[in-house]
């Protein structure tokens, strides 16, 4: 060997060494210094949370009935993620996947793909790594189908799940009031804080509305999460751990399944009987209990079946239940609808005028037509009537005492000059009976209707100024009707010279509740119960309690304290009397003529309330009994005609439902709603 | 030896008395023997997870490469090593045939490389595995005879050295594999610096080493992946899903191993399989996440252990041409090494080379064993230790 490869040789040692001693130099960082580090990787990487859902609470009526309750369904769901993985992105089985479940690939495919801002329902919009649903009605032939042949449907989950079912007891739907249930978006975690923590995740439902969503928190348990070992592909090899998920908690309410049939029944009756005559009616009713608040009954038209809420919703039905053409159904009239209340109004302008001087015991001119200002306001179909005191002004609805009592406190008031204080009576009376304020019934959506104030007046002309000062120029070329085109030009050149204004036929019309006031059936109801119980403004509260799936009560919703309302008791009194005669003598005794007063006597008031471009709203405001009275009702339609005509009846028909005075047996046994709580079984 | 001991058969002569069997370098084989070992426990763990329906598969398979390798082992160590030197043209051109063979439709693309040639049965054959103890054998032939009155080999032989070697390292390129030719290249600087060639060749060789490296990247003699796995080397966060994903998950299974390994068969990102070709080209993260840097440590130990035994053998070869077949063996090897565990642990790029004797694969344990038993013959004849 020569020396320079001996040496050469020796360098060469010296290489091997130093790079095998790199080897255990670095080997010693990654292993013993950076361990740690890397065993936090690895364990991210090797498993993953899959959040199990909590089975969800029912949601019962007083009698412990389920309104909404979760039946074991075989639920269908696809991993996007293992789809992804085959060759052909999963064609191939949801091909046939759509074949065992009957719809096409391509529905399916819309429905797996993941929802964004720039893709519409039908949609996924949760995390891609949860399995997404796409049938929770397969039968068990079907599941079989896909469970027996598992390397067919790689990535195809069939499952027994639980989800929604609306058992609709004794018929009663209360679909508005019960809400529905939608996958938890993003925002919605976003904005409601403390959701994260709490386990929520894109495979969550969620309470979009009604008491689905005020008791979201109580109903909806805590979702467990199951840690799986996966490995490279994301297949899964084993639990790591597991927390169990917790069910969440009945909802007993104060709804009755029986009164609510009836209620739904009898705006259904209506409803029929007003398309007939050629309407196209919203409808609402309520039924509360005097004393408490407890809201017996809440319906609403248009309705729908919340069973389209299971199984995923298409754009095309998600559109129809939220847009005008079906009369947004999902829209609770009775809480979110806000109509002019007509005549049911002239309690609190009663009350006003009273408490502004005029003698309760007096007696007052009813001429068919008063003059308020240059414009002639008439009584309904201009009846002229003898004078008559307060309490015949309610039995026969008259409106020229309420008009002249309007336009004499508006001159008071120092007319089209005001006052550097108008004591405007008549508007502050309609605030101390709770109307142009939410009620505070524990159902989301709820508006507050309007008092059109003298601000209102300011801002409402600020906002609407610019197209009325061109019309009252232009005119309506367009309007053929020559004489109905020149009244709308007067109306806009009047509405763009003095609309800011709180003119004396803002007044006048404020004063029988037409106009620009508007209250929603809640608030109404609210407002009868103040005076059939003596003078408190409850707040109403559908939930009742809170009781776990054992039995267990979590919490008892009691009925929160209401208002005193700022009214004379004698003038409470003395309208309960009056309201009580209008069943009896008034413009409610035709409906009322047959009907067993002497057991159940029912007061209240019949309103018609003008609707420019429709028939007028009916509506009867009532309670029951006259004395030591239990509950109020108020039904109101839209598009149909008078009061007396097409809401009365329905009313009757609530009360006689809730007392078994027609044929059923009574609904409310003794009439009485239940003290205490279901038992409420599994 | 005499010439009727020459007559003998082979197994004959291994059992007597002088034989090679007696006179093994325990010091070489007891190291390939347990680190045999180790390489079946570490393949079985690699494997059984992912071959449910015969956990044992690979298993089989290698211990059976192993006792062909340590037949083929026995025979290359009783051979006459200075006999190889008239055989060395022939080995190489057989290797120069299979790197041909595997350009024709023979070929099979297996993981990006079409370096696979079929001979059924589930058997392939990786001819440029072959190439390398080839190139050894004909680099030490002709490095090994300097011309008389010269230190080290002259201009001719190092220009023929080149040639030849460039030769089966563009086949290889062609298929492409980058790392094996990066081991060729090894070979011929260790064997060319080792031979004693002038330092103004050693210096000029190294520079056209990184000049040829520039220009094929400038180039594009580069395949795109076998760019992106550098790219990836230096950032693997960039693209953790795609050409960094080897080289993270191979980390995390390593790192998260810490200094004593959660165990033989407990790895759990081992039995998920997260690191791609575990078996072959990751087999040291099995045991990094399995055994721990103690364990590793020991692998690189034994491995060091058989280097160093190699070198010795170069230092106390009878002749040069053996010096030269033990650094060239020890070069390959010892270059694969760092390269197969470097990139292991981040420090080295991606290239498919298999960690010698460690990693399943037929082709790469016979060459392995081959050349351990080319240093077992250079040492069987060496100067007496």
């Amino acid at each position: 060997m020569n020396s320079r490869t001996y040496s050469r040789l020796l360098v060469l040692h010296v290489m091997v060494g130093t790079l095998l001693l790199v080897l255990v130099g670095r080997m010693w960082v990654l292993q013993v210094a950076q361990g740690e580090e890397y065993q936090a990787i690895a364990a991210n990487n090797r498993t993953r949370d899959i959040v199990v859902p909590a089975v969800r609470g029912s949601i019962l009526d007083d009698m412990g009935r389920p309104l909404v309750r979760n039946r074991t369904a075989l639920v269908v769901s696809v991993d996007k993620t293992a789809l992804g993985r085959q060759e052909d992105q999963g064609r191939a089985v949801l091909a046939r996947l759509a074949e065992v479940l009957g719809t096409t690939r391509e529905q399916l495919e819309l429905k797996t793909r993941l929802c964004s801002p720039t893709v519409p329902r039908p949609c996924w919009p949760g995390s891609p790594y949860q399995p997404i649903p796409v049938d929770d009605r397969v039968s068990a032939k079907e599941g079989l189908q896909i469970l027996e042949r598992p390397e067919d449907f790689d990535g195809v989950i069939a499952q027994v799940q639980a989800v929604r079912e609306y058992p609709e007891p004794e018929g009663a739907s209360a679909a508005q009031t019960l809400g529905y249930l939608q996958p938890v978006t993003q925002e919605e975690l976003d904005k409601r804080e403390g959701l994260k923590v709490t386990g929520y995740s894109g495979v969550d439902l969620i309470g979009r509305d009604g008491l689905e969503a005020s008791y979201d928190v109580d109903l909806r348990g805590e979702p467990g999460v199951r840690r799986v070992n996966v490995d490279a592909r994301g297949r899964v090899t084993g639990t790591a751990s597991e927390t169990e998920a917790v069910p969440g908690s009945h909802l007993v309410t104060n709804l009755d399944a029986k009164v609510q049939a009836a209620v739904e029944d009898a705006l259904a009756e209506q409803i029929a009987a007003v398309k007939k005559i050629g309407g196209d009616p919203a409808a609402a009713g309520v039924v509360l209990e005097v004393d408490t608040g407890k809201v017996v009954a809440l319906a609403s038209y248009p309705t729908y079946d919340p069973a389209v809420w299971t199984g995923g919703i298409s754009q095309e039905e998600y559109d129809a239940l939220l847009g005008p053409k079906r009369g947004e159904p999902l829209i609770s009239r009775a809480i979110a609808g806000q109509f002019p209340p007509g005549s049911t109004f002239k309690v609190s302008s009663l009350a006003a005028a009273v408490a502004d001087g005029y003698k309760l015991n007096g007696i007052y001119p009813c001429p068919g037509s008063y003059n308020v200002g240059s414009r002639a306001f008439t009584n309904f179909r201009s009846t002229p009537y003898p004078p008559m005191d307060l309490h015949r002004a309610i039995v026969v609805s008259c409106d020229t005492i309420f008009y002249k009592f309007a336009y004499e406190q508006w001159i008071r008031d120092g007319s089209t000059k005001p006052v550097p204080d108008p004591k405007d009576p008549m508007i502050k009376m309609a605030r101390v009976f709770g109307f142009g304020a939410r009620t505070g019934v524990d159902l989301p959506g709820e508006v507050p209707g309007r008092i059109p104030d003298r601000a209102w007046k300011k801002s409402y002309w600020e906002s609407t100024k610019e197209v009325d000062c061109k019309r009252a120029k232009t005119g309506y070329p367009e309007v053929k009707n020559a004489t109905h085109a020149s009244y709308l030009t007067a109306i806009a050149k009047e509405n763009c010279l003095e609309g800011h204004m709180w003119r004396a036929g803002d007044a006048a019309n404020f004063s029988v509740g037409q106009g620009n006031v508007l209250v929603t059936p809640l608030q109404l109801a609210r407002a009868y119960a103040a005076i059939a119980n003596g003078g408190t403004l409850v707040v109403p509260q559908v939930a009742k309690a809170v009781v776990r799936p054992d039995g267990t009560v979590v919490r008892e919703i009691k009925p929160e304290r209401g208002m005193k309302l700022q009214v004379d008791k004698k003038v409470i009194e003395y309208m309960r009397k009056a309201l009580a005669a209008v069943t009896t003598e008034g413009t409610a005794a035709g409906v009322f003529g047959d009907f067993p007063l002497d057991k159940v006597h029912v007061a209240g008031k019949t309103g018609t309330a003008e609707a420019y471009g429709y028939k007028d709203t009916a509506w009867f405001a009532s309670f029951a009994p006259a004395k030591n009275s239990k509950y109020a009702v108020v039904v109101m339609i839209t598009d149909a005609g008078t009061g007396g005509t097409y809401a009365a009846p329905a009313v009757r028909k609530i009360y006689e439902a809730i007392y078994g005075l027609g044929d059923t047996p009574a609904a409310l046994e003794n009439g009485e709603i239940p003290a205490g709580l279901p038992k409420v079984s599994q | 030896m005499t010439t009727l001991q020459e007559r003998r058969s082979w197994p004959s002569r291994m059992v007597r008395r002088d034989s090679v069997l007696r006179r093994l370098d325990w010091g070489l084989v007891l190291p390939v023997i347990v680190l045999g070992v180790i390489s079946a426990l570490l393949v079985y763990s690699a494997t059984r997870a992912g071959h449910r329906a015969d956990p044992e598969a690979f298993l089989k398979k290698h211990l059976l490469n192993l006792g062909i390798g340590a037949v083929l082992y026995a025979v290359v160590s009783s051979f006459d090593y200075r006999l190889l030197r008239a055989y060395a043209p022939i080995l190489y051109g057989l290797s120069l045939v299979g790197l041909i063979a595997v350009l024709t439709p023979l070929g099979e693309t297996i993981n990006g490389s079409h370096s696979w040639i079929v001979i059924g049965g589930g058997f392939q054959v990786q001819p440029s595995e072959f190439a390398k103890v080839g190139l050894v054998v004909l680099l030490a032939m002709i490095l090994g005879e300097p011309r008389d009155g010269e230190v080290g080999p002259g201009r001719k032989d190092i220009l023929t050295a080149l040639v030849l070697a460039g030769v089966p390292a563009a086949l290889i390129m062609l298929q492409p594999d980058l790392g094996t030719t990066m081991v060729l290249g090894a070979i011929l600087m260790g064997m060319l610096v080792i031979s004693g060639v002038a330092k103004r060749w050693t210096i000029g060789l190294v520079l056209a080493g990184v000049g040829t490296a520039v220009a094929a990247v400038a180039l594009g003699l580069l395949e795109d992946y076998q760019i992106a796995r550098f790219t990836a080397f230096v950032d693997p966060t960039a693209d953790p899903r795609g050409a960094g994903y080897n080289a993270n998950q191979a980390k995390i299974a390593v790192g998260s191993g810490g200094l004593l390994g959660k165990g033989l068969f407990h790895g759990e990102q081992t039995t998920g399989q997260f690191v791609p070709e575990q078996q072959t080209d990751f087999i040291f993260t099995v045991a990094g996440e399995e055994l721990g840097f103690l364990g590793s440590l020991m692998i690189i130990l034994l491995i060091g252990v058989i280097l160093y035994r190699g070198l010795r053998i170069a230092v106390h070869a009878g002749d040069q041409f053996g010096t030269l077949v033990a650094a060239g063996v020890v070069c390959w090897l010892g270059f694969q090494t760092f390269e197969n565990i470097g990139m292991c642990i981040g420090i080295m790029p991606i290239t498919g080379l298999p960690l010698p004797l460690v990693s399943y694969g037929g082709s790469a344990t016979f060459a392995t064993m081959i050349a351990f038993g080319l240093l077992q013959g250079v040492h069987a004849r060496g100067r007496s230790l």
